[in-house]
């Protein structure tokens, strides 16, 4: 027993950044399998947002169908928010994020995958039942791909931004209007060209320009965000 | 093994606008224990958390071997190992599943090593358990258990016996003296004395 | 020498003092040329030949717009200082410049609405700029809500600097929009490279208001930084002599 307090730290014993993230990973993707309202919860809202506009507007397919790009990414939008919620909450109540600041691993790293773990729960589930939620408001089948790509990766995009305003808010009470206050200016852009995807996709146009935007915003998300949002964790452990 | 490994110079240390460390300095050797008490507020935890190098220090420096740990922060971090008030586990883990992930990000380890350590501190028993459904007691032999797999040379640890009886402050203390002995470092703020063997323990009091 | 100069700007007494010595000038100066560049503006500049008299809007349109940005671009360097080299003064400015932004951000879009009105028949246009400069508005109002939502000073400057910072992005997006995008806005014709395509007797009320607008903001902001300074070193014992004084 006292030979596991001597070991000494020999480099091989180290985990190296990529063991680390597929920890990280792999805890995350259990914790949610076990309590799975943070899979649940965005989805079920998602479905209501979308169901409010053919009650609040029309039934009508064929004027449901001009406003369904913009239903839907509304929709999308306050699903991502009320997700990302989850990203950090737990682990900075139970002291996880602090054993993480304090693990040798870059917290930047460790971020980024927690990020992208949190869009594979979120995210993509979203992109998955976005056809559906079309289908319901009148937009033809053929647009199925062009829908579930951008919302897809317009999610993922968000995740990584939303992960900054969620790092900013941590431990503030009631920080979910803060929240989203906080990620709308950054959001902006992904729903802008987010919804111009979709656009494209329900009138049957080429939709590939607006999708690589989308991809260059989550490329720039992917490299910047992280940062910052460790930034943020960092003052949140001060 | 007379060199002091871990020094703390002239800290200074505000939380709002309490000046909570006042130039303090400190000294640990390997093989020395150092044990903090005083009154709540007195700034225990916010000066094992300063020397993790979480909390800013306004003045001040820390030294590890000798090098200001500022240099090269994360092989501090890989040397040292801090529990704070509340042991970080997560309540629908298993007690063997918390351990695998919170030490795994730290160090490469196999089943067989987490049982072990499960083992030495009594808890290998709540092995398969959630630890939602563990006592206080249960997870803070848990937390212990992760402390051995660490490997860490320096234990910062707030507060370790909380929730523990007199069987468990006794294996804290034990835990600590095997360490201590074996060339590691441990700091502690308690709150009552921990019956480790005299010639490893130090004191330092603070004063609110 | 230039060095002690720098670090003499990280001591809020030193610099409560510049800010209590310089505030008149720039005051002063402020009210001068704004008043002057007003009676040009509104009097002695002629009509448009396209838009008539509507188009004084411009001389207050553009000021503000102008200053948005920049005042957002001062409270994110000042903020990153602050953040970086931990400079407690740094974060007092950031403070101070964030409600003075976010006015003028809101005095852009006001005027905005009330020159595209009768400009392009419409309040408001989901174009690049304008929308963008939403977005500025909601940066401000974002950074003073995180700022409020913390008890502990440190905590909220550290982290709105983080905020600050993050959103800079958007200004480049605000004066290049009309650029990369089909906006319905006028391209640049003052800030770009050559002389400027708008007429002298056009351009000089608004290079005044300009530079009155700067003026007036810095006195602004000098002012709502010594009250900045005074709550946080509320407990320091300079404060008494500076109080006494």
């Amino acid at each position: 027993m006292s030979a596991l307090a001597t070991a000494v730290l020999s480099p091989a014993a180290v985990s190296s950044p990529l063991d680390a993230a597929r920890l990280v990973v792999a805890r995350d993707l259990k914790l949610a399998f076990r309590n799975r309202e943070q899979i649940v919860q965005p989805l079920a809202f998602f479905a209501i947002v979308i169901t409010l506009f053919p009650l609040a507007t029309t039934a009508e397919l064929s004027r449901l169908r001009e406003i369904a790009p913009g239903a839907l990414w509304v929709a999308a939008f306050l699903a991502a928010l009320l997700a990302l919620e989850f990203l950090f909450r737990d682990d900075s109540q139970d002291g996880t994020l602090e054993q993480y600041a304090l693990s040798g691993q870059s917290l930047t790293w460790l971020i980024l995958a927690k990020t992208a773990t949190h869009w594979l729960l979120t995210g993509v589930p979203l992109a998955l039942v976005s056809p559906l939620a079309a289908g319901a408001l009148g937009v033809p089948w053929e647009a199925t791909p062009g829908i579930l790509a951008g919302i897809a990766l317009g999610s993922f995009a968000l995740s990584l931004v939303g992960a900054i305003g969620a790092a900013l808010t941590l431990g503030v009470k009631r920080g979910g209007v803060l929240l989203s206050v906080l990620v709308l200016p950054l959001a902006v852009p992904v729903l802008i060209f987010g919804a111009r995807a979709t656009q494209l996709a329900i009138a049957g146009q080429s939709y590939v320009a607006a999708l690589e935007l989308l991809a260059a915003m989550a490329v720039l998300g992917v490299t910047l965000a992280p940062l910052a949002a460790a930034a943020a964790v960092r003052i949140s452990l001060e | 093994m007379s060199e002091h490994s871990l020094r703390a110079e002239n800290l200074h240390l505000w939380r709002g606008e309490r000046h909570v460390l006042r130039g303090l300095s400190l000294a640990v050797r390997e093989g020395e224990f150092l044990q903090l008490t005083g009154l709540n507020g007195a700034g225990k935890t916010s000066l094992l958390r300063a020397l993790c190098g979480l909390l800013h220090l306004e003045e001040g420096r820390i030294f590890w071997h000798g090098a200001d740990v500022r240099e090269d922060l994360p092989a501090f971090h890989q040397a040292l190992i801090y529990v704070g008030h509340d042991p970080p586990l997560k309540a629908d883990l298993t007690a063997h599943e918390n351990l695998h992930f919170w030490v795994g990000v730290r160090l490469r380890l196999n089943a067989k090593q987490i049982s072990a350590a499960l083992k030495a501190t009594g808890a290998e028993a709540l092995s398969e358990r959630p630890v939602r459904t563990l006592s206080a007691g249960q997870k803070r032999r848990v937390a212990l258990a992760g402390l051995l797999l660490t490997s860490a040379s320096i234990w910062l640890l707030d507060e370790p016996t909380t929730n523990l009886d007199s069987e468990g402050m006794k294996l804290v203390a034990r835990l600590i003296d095997e360490h201590v002995k074996a060339g590691g470092i441990a700091i502690a703020a308690v709150h009552h004395e921990l019956p480790v063997s005299a010639e490893r323990l130090r004191r330092l009091e603070l004063a609110a | 020498m230039a060095w002690t100069w720098f670090h003499r700007l990280g001591s809020p007494p030193y610099v409560y003092r510049l800010a209590q010595r310089l505030t008149p000038w720039f005051a002063w100066s402020a009210g001068i040329i704004l008043i002057g560049a007003t009676f040009d503006a509104l009097v002695l500049a002629p009509p448009d030949y396209q838009q008539g008299e509507g188009y004084r809007m411009l001389f207050i349109h553009a000021p503000s717009a102008w200053m948005s940005t920049m005042v957002y671009t001062t409270m994110a360097i000042a903020a990153a200082v602050g953040l970086i080299w931990r400079i407690k003064v740094a974060h007092a400015v950031a403070a101070s410049c964030a409600t003075l932004g976010a006015t003028f951000t809101a005095a852009t879009l006001a005027t905005g609405m009330l020159w595209g009105k009768p400009m392009w028949g419409a309040y408001w246009v989901w174009d690049p700029r304008l929308t963008f400069e939403l977005v500025l508005l909601f940066l401000y109002l974002g950074y003073i809500g995180l700022r409020a939502s913390f008890d502990d000073v440190q905590r909220a400057d550290r982290a709105s600097a983080v905020l600050a910072i993050v959103g800079v992005i958007d200004v480049p997006l605000i004066h290049y929009s009309v650029v990369w995008w089909n906006s319905l806005h006028q391209p640049a014709s003052v800030m770009k490279l050559g002389t400027p395509s708008i007429a002298p007797v056009m351009l000089i009320p608004l290079l005044a208001m300009f530079l009155g607008c700067t003026l007036y903001f810095a006195a602004l902001l000098l002012t709502r930084l010594r009250g900045e300074i005074l709550r946080r070193e509320r407990a320091a014992t300079w404060i008494r002599e500076v109080l006494a004084s």
